[in-house]
Formats: structure tokens, sequence, C-alpha cells
């Protein structure tokens, strides 16, 4: 009986692989560098964007996606349009809101660390009055100090979004800044608000105060209106002749929350030029392992024509160079998905977002590394096979 | 039983170079063998053809009365992994592996499992006289004692026969004789050997010469 030729066990065909590379450690390490490289930044690319995705999220689930603003619009004459004083209390009667506040920016009215800065250098910086319900009603929260209350808000006191106290340097309420040519006392600074991101520039003064000391007209600037989740977008048609009857064109209404809901999906777009620049760097990777191998098949020639010798087949031969590929990107792989999730996780980290390991990014990268290591194993596997054993043999 | 047959074998290599002409040669069970002539007489090729390395161009090669020209190239390295043995002039050993992971390592392509590898590996280096050297690297042992873990990877797998191609052409005289003591150790054991050699005081005391001239029979 002619015999047939055996099967190796997968843990020998390992095993031949692994010796492969054993014998060959420095090169193995610097060819495995190409595919970490790739994969880490690949890794790095999508974890990043799944922990910040996440992090926008929880932030979008936070404030909730049933808030809608009001502005003035412009009118035809092209002046910008103020809403009208009962604009709020109308908001408010409408079904299915269940909270309605303002703000009116405060004509010419400008906010400085102390009266020794120049009038000019607003930093940006506007003065708004703030219904006492602003917080509220925008999920904010206060970073230190406490908001405006019935008593403060008849009181030289002022509340700074986070932007602006950044601005002056202040970081504690107590300090006495000067609005609207009088000295005010700093009694809040507030967290980011994502809803009403203009608001993290202003320093906001009482509502009463604003009227009674800096000639505020009481006309809001912006309404700001939350409901139930299922009225949004009735509520959304009614809002502007609600907001201002006479003239409904001159209302602009938006959803803020459609802000960070586009953010999201222009992360994902941006994600997408890291990701090709991830992939061509695996592919330079790749192109690296294959042209060891070819190297390595030409080297090892009477490696070959002995295992011929031996009772190697040609699929064997073959085989073994393929798994010594695919060892090689595999190594590269796997530290490259550890350096790539210990960067997204340290970015995750230092912006405070959640902690999440990312699944299937992952499994991406490990994938990625085998199906580039089989890819870039097969040309120089194909030609050691191809070797006949005399051929392989004869090399001196 | 005969265990070669060569059968008006020939060999031509592309470029027109004829290696072997018509060469019929009969080998049988337990044989002794050395095959002689000067170089480029076509020993090497006659050695391939019959160790089923290699094609012949034209004619026939049966091993065990089994035509070797028609199988597929598969079936001949299954036939390579259970019928014979080779050992080479340069021993062709792994340098990173011990002399015991050498021998196991033929045993990879005859399907035996890892845990009876070493077991039989070091059995076979026990038969060479190299029980204590079971450890050592290539780079540890002198060139008689790689030549004798060579010989040692080709008779673990038990072959039908073993081929020798100028086994002592890289030893001095002393390490030669001693492998020449084990291939006629290895021929009083039963085993058929096939060797080429340019020593002639080997082909004068084996029992069987052939002599080669040209790709052609003497």
């Amino acid at each position: 009986m002619i015999p047939a030729p055996a099967r190796l066990s997968a843990w020998d065909l390992v095993a031949v692989g692994l010796a492969g590379l054993r014998a060959r450690r420095g090169r193995a390490v610097l060819s495995a560098l190409g595919v970490a490289i790739g994969i880490a930044s690949m890794v790095a690319v999508l974890g990043i964007s799944a922990v910040s995705g996440a992090g926008l999220q929880e932030q979008l689930a936070r404030v909730g996606t049933n808030v809608l603003t009001v502005g003035p619009g412009h009118s035809i004459l092209g002046s910008e349009a103020s809403l009208p004083l009962e604009s709020v209390a109308r908001v408010s009667h409408i079904p299915g809101v269940v909270g309605a506040t303002a703000i009116g920016y405060v004509n010419g009215a400008t906010a400085r660390r102390t009266d020794l800065i120049d009038p000019a250098i607003t930093n940006g910086v506007g003065v708004a009055a703030a219904r006492l319900d602003l917080l509220a009603t925008l999920k904010g929260t206060v970073r230190s100090g406490t908001f405006l209350n019935a008593a403060t808000a008849r009181y030289p006191a002022v509340v700074l979004g986070t932007y602006a106290a950044d601005r002056f340097g202040i970081d504690r309420p107590g300090r006495q800044i000067f609005v609207a040519g009088r000295w005010m006392t700093v009694i809040g600074i507030l967290d980011p608000l994502p809803l009403a991101p203009d608001l993290d520039a202003a320093a906001l003064v009482g509502w009463p105060y604003a009227e009674r000391e800096l000639g505020f007209d009481g006309h809001p600037t912006t309404v700001y209106e939350r409901s139930t989740d299922d009225r949004v977008t009735t509520i959304a048609k009614a809002l502007a002749a609600t907001a201002n009857p006479e003239h409904p064109d001159q209302v602009q209404v938006s959803r803020p929350s459609d802000a960070l809901t586009a953010e999201l999906a222009a992360r994902a777009a941006f994600n997408g030029l890291f990701l090709g620049l991830g992939a061509v760097a695996l592919l330079v990777g790749g192109i690296g392992i294959a042209n060891v191998m070819v190297i390595s098949v030409l080297e090892r020639r009477q490696e070959i024509g002995l295992r011929r010798s031996l009772g190697a087949t040609r699929g064997q031969i073959r085989l073994q160079f393929v798994v010594e590929a695919v060892a090689l990107s595999l190594c590269g792989g796997v530290t490259g998905t550890i350096v790539g999730l210990a960067a997204s996780l340290l970015f995750a980290f230092a912006q405070g977002w959640p902690l999440a390991l990312p699944a299937q990014v992952i499994t991406l990268g490990v994938t990625a590394a085998v199906l580039v290591g089989v890819v870039s194993g097969l040309y120089p596997a194909r030609r050691a096979a191809a070797l006949t054993p005399t051929e392989a043999l004869a090399t001196r | 039983m005969n265990v070669i047959e060569l059968e008006r074998a020939s060999k031509t290599y592309p470029g027109g170079l004829q290696a072997l002409r018509e060469v019929t040669l009969t080998i049988g069970q337990g044989e002794l063998v050395a095959v002689c002539g000067p170089s480029g007489s076509g020993k090497s090729t006659m050695l391939h053809l019959m160790g089923t390395l290699d094609r012949p161009s034209e004619g026939r090669v049966r091993l065990l009365g089994h035509d070797m020209v028609t199988l597929s190239d598969r079936r001949l390295s299954a036939v390579r992994a259970h019928w014979i043995g080779f050992v080479f002039q340069q021993f062709f050993l792994t340098p990173h592996l011990t002399a015991v992971d050498n021998v196991a390592a033929r045993l990879l392509y005859l399907g035996v499992p890892a845990r009876r590898r070493a077991a039989a590996a070091r059995e076979a280096l026990e038969r060479v006289g190299l029980g204590n050297r079971l450890t050592h690297r290539p780079h540890e042992l002198s060139g008689g004692e790689r030549q004798r873990v060579a010989i040692a990877r080709a008779l673990v797998a038990r072959p039908v026969v073993l081929f020798a191609d100028e086994p002592t052409g890289n030893l001095d005289t002393a390490s030669g004789a001693g492998i020449f003591d084990i291939l006629w150790k290895l021929h009083e054991e039963g085993t058929t050997v096939v060797v080429i050699t340019h020593n002639t005081d080997l082909a004068e005391a084996v029992p069987r010469r052939v002599d080669l001239l040209d790709g052609r029979l003497q």
C-alpha cells in the first residue's frame, strides 16, 4: 500500500511556525512593529471615537433632546427683532410644556474684571438677565457657589458662565467684577451648558435688577422651553406663532440638542480620515511582513528542501509559512490593540468620559491582523511551496 | 522482494544536460550498495530518482513494486515520509534545535503524536551512539556527531531504505569511519542502504558496488 500523507495537527503547525520566528527574533520584532503601529492607530481612532461617542451620548441623555429654543430672527428691514414681553408666559401655556424660561441680553452692557480694563475688550462676554428657573430648565449645574434666587436677583449679584469665568480668571465666588458701569459680586460659576453654549460666555444677572438698574427693556432674547418627549415636534410647529403672534416670521425656533447629535455624526465622518491613515499604516506593515517572509524563503531554501525530503507536502510547506506570517502579524496586532486601547482609555480618563472597553474594536484589531498575516504570507508561502526538493537542497 | 527498481531511467535537465542515461538497476531487500563514480557522473541524480525527490524524464522508478512516476506530488511526499531516510553530506540540521528535537522533527510528517516523538528520537540517537548528546545543539557537536544525528533522524521513521549522499564528504577519516561502521551495522540489522561514496576502502568492502560514468552504469 502506498502511504497517504499525514495531517499536521493545529498545534504542530503553530509550533513549526513559531520555531521559524524564534530563530530570527530581531527581524520578527521589527516586522511585527509595522503591523503594531497600523493596528494601534486604527484601534486608538476607533476606541477614542467609541469612548467620546459614549461621552456625548451620556451628555445628550443627561440634558435631554426635548428642549426647544425661541430666538429673535431678523425683521424685514434687517434690524434684529426681539421677543414680546409676554412670550414666556404664552409658551408655558402650550400643552405638553413642562417649563419655559428666558434670558435677555442687556444692550450695551459690558462685563470686565476691573474698571481699569478698556471697555472695548469684552472678551466676548455679554451681560444677560436670567430668569430664576433657567438652570432647572436647561438641566445645568453650578460648578461653585449658587445660582440666582429671588433675593439675589434684586441685588448686584452675577453668575458667570464657564467660559466667562475662565476669561476673568475667577474660579470661586466672592470676587467683585465691573459690570455695566458698577461693581457686582460673583455669587456662582456654572458648568458648561450643552443646550445653550452661548450662555457659557455670559455674565448672568437677576431679571428685576437688570430692569431696575441696568436699563433692560424686559424683552427676552431667547426663550427656552422643555416639554414631554412626544410633544416636541408638535410644539416646534406652534412655537413661533405662540411666542410672537404678530410676527411669527421674525422668530427662530431651534432644537439645541440637534447640535450635539450633529457633532456625533460629524465625529464619525472625521474618524473615517484617521481610519484611512491607520489602514495605510497597516498596509505598509503587511507589505513589510511579506517582504521579510520573501527574504526568509530565499534564506531557508535548504530547510524547505530538507522538510520536503523528510516527507512534507507542498501544502504543509505553504501552511508553515502562512502560519509564520500570521503569527508575526498577530504579535504585532495584539501589541497594537493593547497600545491603541490604552491610548483611548487614557484619553477617556483625561476627558472625564466613561471608560468603555469597545469589544468590537478589539475584535476588529485582531481580525485585521490575522487577515494582514494571511494575505502577506500567501505569496511567500506559494514561492516556498513551488520549490522542488532538489532545487531547494541544491542551494549553497 | 525488490526494494528499488530503475528501468531505463533517464534524466535530462532543462538546458539539455543529460545527467542519467537509461539506467536499469534493481536493489533487493537488505542490500548495502555503494554508488561510485567521478563528479558529474550522475550519482546524486540517480539517488534523487530512487528517493523520489525528483522524477525521471523517461523510464520507470519503482519502490516496493509500486510505480513512483505516476504518483502525485502529495503521494510522493508521503512515500518519502514513510519509506525513505536521507542522509546528506551537509547534515542539514536545524541550528537552534537540540539533537532530540532535530530527530523528532522527522516524525512530524509521519503524523506521530508529539508526546511519542521525543521518546522515539531518544531511542534513535542511542542507536547511533549519541545517548549522551541528547540535548546538545548542532554547534556543540563535532562533525561526526552531527552526521550521526542526521542518521538518527533518517532512522527514527524506520524507513524501508536509507540513502546516504556522500555522508563522509565533510568529515575527517576517523569520523568517517565511525559513520561507515553505523551504516554497516544497519545493513547487518537488515536495513537496505544505498550510499554514494568516494571512499575506495568502503567501496571495496561493500557486498555490491555500482559504478557510474557520464550517466551510464559501467
